[in-house]
């Protein structure tokens, strides 16, 4: 298979922060998820990208939910495709830092 | 029942103010200053002062402390059923995970099967399940917790389908389905349509655990170290995943329910929280461990093409219901080589299965993706969808086409046999401290039985909330907050600022995907005494350079300082496994040294390791199934 560039706009920044948007390029194959996107990064590119993620692939897990090209999805199940792609957290729900957001129910957060 | 909020003076964990100010602090949360002092947690706490740090909330610099009877680490099966059982016991609990609360861990990834001695389709006993546990184990089951399994496992499977989880029934509604799954030696596994067991389970134990008041649930919670006090164990400390703020949760008793280990491999079956987490914080707090050298892989993991959305191990339903073929690159059906797995038929064992996988693709016969192929193109669509709808157009929009076209699977890590060492009550030898599900060792011996796992979450959650509760209520209601390995490093991380220059963050992502690749590469299901030996030596190597300390602390949801701590996990249960595999000079179950071909009797042995002297200490006691026997 050829391997292909996804160019991924990425809003990073922390709570009360001016949001910025960084840009990644990444090598994939046809087929990749977002979130195999997402992790190439934290191990090639920047150990600080923080998004949620625990079951990898079957989203089963439901915790990478997050706006890919202006749409609410997960990264799991998201195809990369060649060219640019924003990724962004969820609009509706608090920012903890980059891709990551209150997404527990309050009842279930240790600061309620 | 009393809730949790039956006691403001202690529940700090809604605290919001600055540390600097400890005297107001105490008067906030009311606690007796006596009793912080007794702690020497809060002044522990670092003031930073540098500007951003001043100009943000201050949550994440005040250790936050909690009280409860029982603590549950792990909100998967296991735990969510031991916070149940223990609020039933009338304690008052606490459930975190490191994630969110019911959808991080295993169970909710099971696609498969639950194995229990129901009898709705034949004629059943648990002394039947028991006999072929048993032999799955290859002579290193605990028998008293084998037993447990399999007596206690059906009151638990009518249970969840009094509490409607939707097990699959026959047509005519007339018996819960149950499946011929390989090792049994009959129709015994229970299942939820399609592939949707795991979140069935989930779902219903949520939905148990919302109304009751008595457990209170917090996701986001990592774990570092289990608290202890003159031996006992007096509850846990670490991190809010969100905030970085330090948390110190004081317990009458402590169950570890974090699950297994297949995260230190490459390839995996379960969620990326499945560390061992919970087996590095049972041996550092002075409990044994049990038969780690007992990795299980599963043989059938989904390979090639790629496919998202669905578990790799999605393909054993599908052998339970129409069989398929396993092929090697030339169309043979080599399994009839290995093992007696008759055409279409699927009845081969998870180790001999993973064995004759790895043989094919090691003389050349493996598929293009390096493993075998997988065809169900003899059965027609119209049997397929009938017996996997759904699951078809998934597969579909994934681009494949199983009546055309062959998959490719290869063994995966999907399950650890070995665990905390526990009695039939859960408690491990540290007073407070007990074990539930996939985390305690020795039920399963040397392999699994297949549909094991959901049941043993199960059985085990139940049991060990009720002891831990037992045990809470008579210590009685004061708690003391022990030590803990990890407590200054928590609490000397728990700034808000991200310092430059300090440290390294860089190398943590990219060291936990060389540890992964190590594991698969020396310490996987095929291993020599060469490989075992050179994977200590990187693996020492690793743990020199992961250092003695975490990164500088950076606020809220530190990914780096997450693996930091994950990291300081997964070395020490890596080591585990390696010093257990190198040492057991034979082959058993999922354990195959190719230098040492055969079972030996002298090893119907369990290898035990604990903790001392800042070393592991490695021992051999004969299994408690020849004991039993003898």
């Amino acid at each position: 298979m050829t391997t292909q560039i996804a160019e991924l706009h990425i809003r990073r920044g922390e709570p009360g922060d001016a949001p910025r948007e960084q840009v990644f390029n990444v090598p994939f194959e046809p087929g990749q998820s977002v979130l195999d996107a997402l992790r190439w990064i934290r191990v090639h590119a920047d150990p600080d990208l923080a998004f949620r993620f625990s079951c990898i692939n079957a989203n089963a897990c439901k915790e990478c939910m997050m706006q890919i090209d202006g749409k609410v999805g997960y990264a799991c199940t998201a195809r990369l495709v060649a060219g640019p792609m924003q990724v962004a957290p969820l609009a509706n729900k608090a920012l903890v830092r980059d891709l990551v957001t209150e997404i527990a129910p309050p009842e279930e957060r240790l600061f309620r | 029942m009393r809730g949790l909020e039956g006691r403001p003076a202690r529940d700090a964990g809604r605290c919001n103010v600055p540390f600097d100010d400890a005297a107001s602090l105490r008067a906030k949360l009311d606690v007796p200053s006596a009793s912080v002092q007794e702690t020497g947690l809060l002044s522990a706490v670092p003031a930073c002062r540098c500007p951003p740090c001043a100009a943000k909330s201050g949550k994440s610099r005040v250790m936050n402390e909690l009280d409860c009877d029982v603590l549950v680490i792990g909100a998967g099966g296991a735990g969510m059923y031991a916070a149940l059982s223990a609020a039933r016991a009338g304690a008052r609990v606490l459930l975190v995970d490191r994630g969110l609360i019911g959808r991080a861990g295993a169970t909710v990834m099971a696609q498969m099967t639950v194995a229990v001695a129901l009898g709705e389709e034949c004629p059943d006993t648990p002394e039947a399940h028991l006999n072929d546990t048993l032999a799955a184990g290859r002579g290193l089951c605990d028998p008293a917790l084998a037993r447990l399994l399999v007596e206690d496992g059906p009151a638990r499977i009518r249970e969840m389908d009094a509490w409607k989880v939707g097990w699959a029934r026959a047509e005519d509604g007339s018996h819960i389905r149950q499946a011929h799954a390989p090792g049994h030696d009959r129709p015994r596994c229970v299942y939820v349509d399609f592939l949707n067991t795991g979140p069935a389970v989930s779902r219903t134990l949520r939905t148990q655990l919302n109304p009751v008041s008595a457990v209170r649930r917090i996701g986001d919670i990592v774990i570092t170290d289990i608290a202890t006090h003159a031996g006992r164990a007096t509850g846990a400390v670490g991190f809010e995943l969100g905030s970085g703020a330090a948390v110190s949760l004081r317990a009458g008793a402590t169950i570890i329910a974090t699950g297994g280990l297949t995260r230190l491999y490459a390839r995996n079956s379960a969620s990326a929280n499945m560390g061992g987490d919970g087996y590095a914080l049972a041996l550092r707090a002075g409990a044994e461990l049990l038969d780690m050298e007992f990795v299980q892989f599963f043989p059938i993991g989904h390979l090639a093409p790629r496919l998202i959305g669905m578990d790799p191990i999605m393909w054993d339903p599908f052998r339970y219901k129409l069989g398929g073929r396993l092929l090697n690159r030339d169309g043979d059906e080599f399994s009839e080589r290995y093992g007696r797995e008759a055409s279409g038929r699927y009845n081969l064992t998870r180790d001999v299965a993973t064995y004759a996988i790895f043989k094919e693709v090691e003389a050349g016969r493996g598929s293009p993706a390096g493993g075998a192929f997988l065809s169900f193109t003899h059965v027609p669509e119209a049997e397929l969808r009938r017996n996997f709808g759904p699951v078809i157009d998934r597969l579909a929009k994934n681009g494949i086409d199983l009546t055309r076209q062959a998959v490719e699977v290869a063994p995966i890590a999907h399950y650890h046999m070995g665990g905390v060492a526990v009695g039939p009550d859960m408690a491990t030898r540290v007073p407070g401290l007990y074990a539930c599900g996939e985390a305690v060792g020795g039920a399963n011996g040397a392999n699994r039985l297949s549909g094991n796992a959901i049941t043993e979450a199960l059985v085990f959650g139940e049991v060990a909330g009720r002891h831990a509760a037992a045990h809470a209520r008579a210590q009685g209601a004061l708690r003391v907050a022990g030590d803990a390995p990890s407590l200054s490093l928590v609490t000397g991380a728990a700034t808000l600022c991200r310092p430059e220059g300090a440290g390294s963050r860089s190398g943590l992502a990219s060291l936990m995907t060389r540890l992964q690749a190590l594991m698969a590469e020396k310490v996987g299901p095929f291993r020599t005494h060469d490989k075992l030996a050179a994977a200590l030596a990187e693996l020492a190597a690793m743990q020199a350079e992961l250092g003695e300390a975490p990164p500088p602390a950076a606020g809220g949801y530190d990914m780096a300082r997450l693996d930091w701590y994950d990291l300081r996990n997964m070395l020490l249960v890596a080591r585990c496994v390696a010093e257990a595999a190198i040492a057991r000079k034979e082959s058993r179950g999922a354990h195959q040294r190719e230098d040492l071909p055969g079972m030996l009797p002298e090893w119907e042995a369990n290898q035990v390791i604990e903790w001392r002297d800042d070393g592991l200490r490695l021992k051999r006691r004969a299994a408690l199934q020849q004991r039993e026997a003898a």
